[in-house]
């Protein structure tokens, strides 16, 4: 009877872990995963990716999940995921000066394991490069390919927040990492902070694509405050130019050869993506591409979400770190909007000189690279001054070249700090 | 906390660097794409 009364207070022993001090930050992350669900589901932001970070946000931060445990001779758990553990672990343990090292129970176990076969390899962002890849059209940027020159100006807030960051985080690999919000691209973000070595890859992830899912909300106050009125009711007029689909074809081929040679970092991510699109348009592989766009894309984007997840125990999430994180990827943001808008201003200086047609200050805002909401929201803006000013073919072609742009920008941090 | 303001300048050069590369590498890209354009049009016009 004894045996069974101590059996059954062990198993409620980690409800006696909860009072113990500190433990309140663990409800905090129940909020925030109970928050990312909200804005998934009510709200409808990303929810494909903030529903399950949100869950596995709440699975992730119970007792015991994530144990500090001393590999010393006489073998003990110093402290459970309620105390914090990864600021023990790889440190010597206090009470016999063995290493100390990290155990994973229940949800954190599996995530472990995906963590370390999708994330820390970074074949789940790149397997999902493929899926995106047979998702887009480069029609819209072939029709006119110098509107790519927007989607380079749009990374000018990767740029802006290195240097932001570096202000924050001694390490530059760190400040490095962080900058790259800035793509607006959950897989590049992840690519380049894991290649980094970032200690900060969770907070960097879920800020990425927390702010993706609020494009709606950051872009357009942004470019009302730079353009104005007249600005906005430029029309653009767009001549629908025959594309072969020889050059269809070509294009992902030779944009990825582009670069593997002038930018080899962003190989493995133009690579990929360039193959999606491949898939996409030779025309004799239908039943793959539409697999790489639904099936592919959907079952990594579930095992993405729930493997971020991993990273959003509270001790290594809830600090005054994360917090900034989120800061400066709203900075990354609110640059990247404001780069392409006023390098789009400055292009129109020009052309007035030249007395040339002038563009839509506004496409310049579409560079960023979370497609296709930007394309969207600047030909929605467009609208909304002028109900006979459709700028959507123009806008999407910006925002397709952020997406690649994005990537190249990427590349040149790894190449600059790796 | 870490904070040194003066971060910001000596890394101003990441930013300078930074930008031209990825306006070079999107130009490399745009000519590219204008010549394949080019290319196949004619290519089939050919045809």
């Amino acid at each position: 009877m004894n045996d069974l009364l101590i059996k059954l207070g062990e198993l409620f022993s980690p409800i006696a872990d909860f009072a113990k001090d500190g433990n309140w930050k663990m409800l905090i992350m129940w909020a925030i995963g109970g928050v990312l669900i909200y804005l998934a589901i009510k709200k409808q932001m990303e929810p494909t990716l903030l529903l399950p970070i949100g869950f596995g946000a709440i699975l992730m931060n119970f007792p015991g999940v994530v144990k500090v445990v001393c590999l010393g001779e006489t073998s003990h758990v110093l402290s459970t995921s309620f105390l914090f553990p990864e600021e023990y672990a790889g440190k010597l343990c206090p009470e016999c000066g063995a290493l100390l090292t990290t155990e994973y129970s229940g949800i954190a176990e599996p995530l472990h394991e995906l963590y370390n076969a999708g994330i820390a390899n970074e074949l789940f962002p790149l397997l999902l490069f493929i899926g995106i890849g047979a998702m887009i059209d480069f029609g819209p940027l072939l029709n006119n390919p110098k509107l790519m020159i927007f989607g380079a100006a749009a990374q000018f807030g990767i740029f802006f927040t290195l240097c932001m960051a570096s202000v924050f985080f001694p390490e530059i690999k760190d400040a490095a990492s962080i900058s790259i919000i800035g793509a607006a691209d959950g897989p590049t973000s992840i690519v380049v902070a894991n290649k980094l070595g970032s200690n900060y890859v969770g907070a960097i992830t879920v800020a990425a694509y927390s702010y993706m899912a609020l494009v709606p909300i950051i872009q357009p106050p942004v470019i009302k405050a730079l353009t104005t009125k007249n600005e906005r009711r430029i029309r653009m007029s767009y001549t629908q130019r025959s594309v072969s689909k020889t050059t269809k074809i070509l294009f992902p081929i030779i944009i990825s050869v582009i670069a593997c040679i002038f930018a080899p970092g962003a190989g493995s991510l133009i690579g990929f993506l360039m193959f999606g699109n491949l898939i996409r348009e030779c025309g004799v592989l239908d039943s793959l591409s539409e697999t790489a766009q639904k099936v592919l894309a959907n079952l990594i984007t579930i095992f993405l979400g729930i493997t971020i997840a991993f990273n959003m125990s509270a001790g290594q999430f809830l600090n005054g770190d994360t917090l900034l994180i989120m800061g400066l990827g709203l900075v990354a943001f609110i640059v990247d909007t404001a780069g392409g808008v006023l390098f789009a201003k400055l292009y129109n200086l020009v052309m007035k000189l030249l007395k040339k047609p002038l563009i839509n200050p506004m496409i310049g805002a579409a560079g960023i690279s979370a497609f296709p909401m930007s394309g969207r929201i600047v030909h929605k803006m467009a609208l909304e001054e002028d109900n006979q000013n459709f700028l959507l073919m123009h806008s999407i072609g910006v925002n397709v070249s952020g997406q690649i742009a994005s990537v190249i920008a990427g590349a040149l941090i790894l190449g600059f700090f790796s | 906390m870490y904070f040194e303001p003066m971060e910001f300048v000596n890394k101003l050069s990441y930013m300078g660097v930074g930008m031209l590369g990825v306006f070079i590498i999107v130009g490399i890209i745009i000519a590219a794409t204008y010549g394949i354009g080019y290319f196949t049009d004619k290519f089939i016009k050919k045809d």
